[in-house]
């Protein structure tokens, strides 16, 4: 006897919402697992963020929003359980977890994962230097204020412009401490505008095309060297580095499985409807390609929901699913499997990256004959949207080209 | 300069005053005080194993490669065999993963016959010179341009934080002091040592110097002619995410060339698997800086050499300073009028050769005509398991919560650690005897709770003091 119909891991936006989905389609037994002692995931570090305006009509600021998944949860009957960590994704819907009374295992029908993603720390970034105390993501940095009521640093220097380093920056200011400075490696900042204004809004030093290339700091962190657009470097005085950004799906679970991980989105590969190469096993959220703002992974963990609830009045699908191809410029394609179910699909649109900023001809190729294309510049960490067409599940070969132009 | 105030118990006198808390002096510390010596260990830095011994590739050597008749050789042996018998008792781990030295080129194949030799010469068993197809069938992963190996089956991989720790640990219940922050000043010899410290006075009947990467500055201070230079070497290595693991079930050693031993691709006692070191000269004793082009030259090679590592998220980048020598051999010396005897130039072998070199200075320590002591009965120590091999924590009923998910490790453990008898002194000291903070997030999700969990215990606090909000 199986512990649950589906087990779902991960109790942040997506994973909830993909639980309450299916408590609404009548699934009898939902277990959601979080190893935190509190459901809201990534959200619950951002005590100043707005979360829940589409999904509840209101406002929740950071903890809040957690604490409202929390009630919708238990008011659904879903079956959480904090304190759960998964150490083993097997397939066929087994789970090796740990937990305060010891180790164990669970097996239900269907597993969903909804993990999430987290930002890429210094070693991972190849930094060069010294490794001191104050070098942190903020995640860290919110952690650190949110559930401790401490900071790691006074005086940082932030790297990055994406817009959760503009929510770096705010906490940064709100808790004492003054950036000196914010640079982006790349030429334009990340976050459009016009967040992007607001570092010199808050008189924050900002450059672009501003590489870190340097650590230096026995104990804790005292300077950081910049090489700037200009091939200058300079040496910047600082208690600590701020590492915003470049996240990646937290896909630990797949990486150490026989699924493996989607090389571009560093996500597990899943197909129209959530499922990833083990059809027992869907995934839906940030943890499929890094980043998108808790609103759109929630909307996206409803849709999974849905498919998962359709797709639990059979045995797990057994159709061979085609792989998207794709090429640099292009990053990741979610989903990057099609399979041909004969179903509505959860997700109407193919999520595009690119790595870095192209102007160019995008284009989507069904069996070799182009269906779609546009042409425009396509920016980095943005989202590009290019909708399934129906033609997709009964195709032999699907592939997006992009071109690049002047 | 004015010393500070010294409490009382700093003024006993020791039979035994080590200077350096790396992995040979914690080795010795033990061996003395099994001895029955009253022992005080002398470390500069705010913990154990701050200098050369904190970085190394964890490989519990054969000395199937060290030089034929060396005092290195004769200590590596020894060394090893002491390990490997009494770690269980100490709580000590050893994964058996034998390795494979890879000749890529025909070149490198041709050298293979001789470094068998020259092992067997060594005295080590268990080699054995495989075709390219006999040693993929015991490491599936190695690229299909291997051209021939030589299995050396003895080579293992060992946890090389916690084995120091639990000699010293043993060394510590047995009546030995530890002085951290201590930063030895000058020594004077008159029928005993009188040790000025930068924490006090220390007497003691004779001396260790066990100072690594200072080993030619503490003999300088001692009063001595140092008959070695320290010519630190840096070596980077980078550490992949546990999904290598299966990939590199065995260490993959190098063909040393006339220029560079080369870089090893090795699984550790943790599930990671690191590539590396390097080899930069440096003039600087504590800098270990890594560099970006470095880094990515190791995982090319690393790809290389396997080609499944290709992609695989790196988890963490480290660097270790050699205290190599303008010889290549240890730098051993003995000066019985004065008592004292330096364990120098101790570089590439000091974790499989430390419990060795320990029982030379105690053969050595004989010769000095002292009083000898009752043997102590060894008290129990067993260090709790980090390693992949055997049970953690984690899987234990009990144990409050997981507080890094990444390592699974758990409250308990870290409290464990700061109320042991060599507690953490810094928060490297902190993920070294935890695994807390070592994963692939590297903290992200665990360092804001380390720093509320440490406050006020470690030399550099994570969180800033005395700040005001705004």
């Amino acid at each position: 006897m199986s512990n649950a119909d589906v087990i779902v891991v991960g109790g942040g936006p997506a994973g909830v919402a993909a639980a309450l989905e299916l408590r609404r389609a009548g699934v009898p037994r939902v277990m959601l697992l979080d190893r935190e002692p509190a459901l809201g995931g990534a959200t619950r570090h951002c005590s100043h963020s707005p979360f829940g305006m589409r999904e509840f009509g209101r406002v929740y600021l950071g903890a809040a929003y957690g604490r409202r998944l929390t009630w919708e949860a238990a008011r659904a009957g879903v079956d959480v359980r904090t304190g759960h960590s998964v150490v083993r994704l097997h397939p066929g819907g087994r789970l090796d977890i740990a937990t305060p009374e010891g180790v164990g295992t669970l097996t239900a029908s269907r597993i969903l994962i909804a993990t999430g993603a987290r930002e890429r720390p210094r070693a991972s970034r190849l930094i060069s230097g010294d490794r001191p105390i104050g070098v942190v993501t903020t995640g860290t940095l919110q952690a650190y204020v949110a559930f401790h009521g401490l900071m790691p640093f006074t005086r940082p220097l932030v790297i990055g412009s994406e817009l959760v380093s503009l929510s770096a920056v705010l906490t940064c200011l709100g808790h004492g401490a003054r950036p000196v400075a914010m640079a982006e490696a790349g030429p334009q900042p990340l976050a459009p505008a016009p967040f992007a204004w607001f570092p010199r809004l808050a008189r924050v030093p900002f450059h672009l095309g501003t590489e870190l290339v340097d650590i230096r700091g026995t104990g804790r962190v005292e300077a950081a060297t910049l090489r700037h657009a200009d091939g200058r470097r300079e040496e910047i005085a600082c208690d600590g580095v701020l590492l915003t950004g470049r996240f990646t799906p937290e896909s630990a679970l797949f990486l150490q499985s026989p699924l493996g991980v989607d090389p571009g989105s560093a996500g597990p590969a899943i197909d129209q409807d959530g499922r990833s190469l083990d059809p027992a096993c869907f995934a839906a959220g940030n943890l499929l390609r890094a980043v998108e703002t808790g609103g759109w992974a929630f909307r996206e963990g409803r849709a999974v929901g849905r498919a998962l609830a359709r797709d639990l009045t059979g045995a797990p699908c057994e159709v061979t699913p085609i792989a998207v191809g794709f090429d640099d410029p292009i990053k990741l394609v979610v989903p990057s499997l099609i399979r041909a179910t004969g179903r509505e699909p959860a997700l109407a649109d193919f999520q595009l990256r690119v790595t870095r900023a192209v102007r160019g001809r995008l284009a989507l190729e069904i069996d070799g004959r182009e269906v779609w294309a546009e042409r425009r510049t396509f920016l980095p960490e943005r989202r590009i949207l290019v909708p399934i067409p129906p033609a997709a599940f009964s195709a032999a070969s699907i592939r997006f080209r992009l071109s690049e132009e002047g | 300069m004015m010393l500070p105030t010294i409490p009382s118990t700093l003024r006993d006198d020791y039979d035994l005053a080590i200077i350096g808390a790396g992995v040979v002096g914690c080795a010795v510390a033990r061996r003395f005080a099994l001895a029955g010596a009253k022992v005080v260990v002398i470390e500069k830095g705010s913990d154990i194993l701050s200098g050369a011994s904190k970085a190394n590739s964890a490989i519990l050597h054969t000395g199937f490669d060290a030089p034929p008749g060396s005092l290195e050789l004769e200590l590596v042996k020894a060394g090893r065999a002491e390990y490997l018998a009494d770690r269980a008792s100490l709580g000590l781990s050893v994964v058996e993963t034998g390795a494979l030295v890879c000749a890529w080129t025909d070149d490198e194949a041709g050298k293979l016959e001789q470094i068998a030799a020259q092992g067997r010469d060594n005295g080590i068993g268990g080699l054995a010179l495989l075709t390219a197809e006999a040693a993929r069938a015991t490491l599936p992963g190695l690229s299909a341009r291997l051209v021939a190996a030589l299995e050396v089956t003895g080579e293992h991989i060992i946890d090389p934080w916690t084995a120091p720790l639990a000699y010293l640990t043993q060394a510590v219940a047995l009546g030995a002091r530890v002085l951290r922050g201590a930063e030895l000043v000058a020594g004077r010899y008159e029928a005993g040592w009188q040790l000025s410290t930068s924490v006090g006075e220390v007497r003691a009947a004779a001396v260790v110097n066990a100072a690594g990467l200072y080993g030619d500055e503490v003999d300088r201070r001692l009063g001595f002619t140092p008959d070695f230079e320290i010519r630190p070497r840096k070596g980077q290595f980078v550490v992949l995410d546990k999904a290598a693991y299966a990939h590199v079930p065995r260490i993959v050693l190098p063909v040393p060339t006339e220029i560079t031993k080369g870089v090893v691709v090795c699984p550790t006692a943790f599930g990671n698997v690191i590539i590396g070191p390097t080899a930069e000269e440096q003039i600087d004793r504590v800098r270990t800086t890594v560099e970006r082009e470095a880094l990515e030259a190791l995982l090319a090679r690393g790809a290389e050499i396997v080609p499944a590592l290709a992609g695989i998220p790196v988890t963490a980048v480290y660097a270790g300073l050699r205290p190599a020598t303008e010889k290549k051999h240890y730098r051993v010396s003995c000066r019985p009028e004065q008592r004292a005897i330096t364990l120098g130039g101790i570089r590439s072998t000091g974790l499989s050769a430390a419990l060795g070199l320990a029982q030379h200075a105690l053969r050595l320590h004989a010769s000095f005509g002292l009083p000898a002591h009752v043997l102590a009965e060894p008290p129990s120590v067993r260090l709790p398991n980090l390693t992949e091999s055997e049970p953690r924590d984690w899987q234990q009923p009990g144990h409050g919560e997981i507080v890094c998910h990444c390592e699974l490790v758990t409250k308990r453990e870290i409290e464990a650690a700061f109320d042991s008898a060599v507690p953490p002194g810094d928060f490297g000291g902190l993920r070294r005897r935890t695994r807390a903070g070592m994963g692939r997030c590297q903290g992200f999700y665990c360092n804001a709770r380390l720093a509320e969990m440490s406050r006020g215990r470690l030399a550099v606090p994570l969180a800033v003091e005395d700040r005001e909000d705004a």
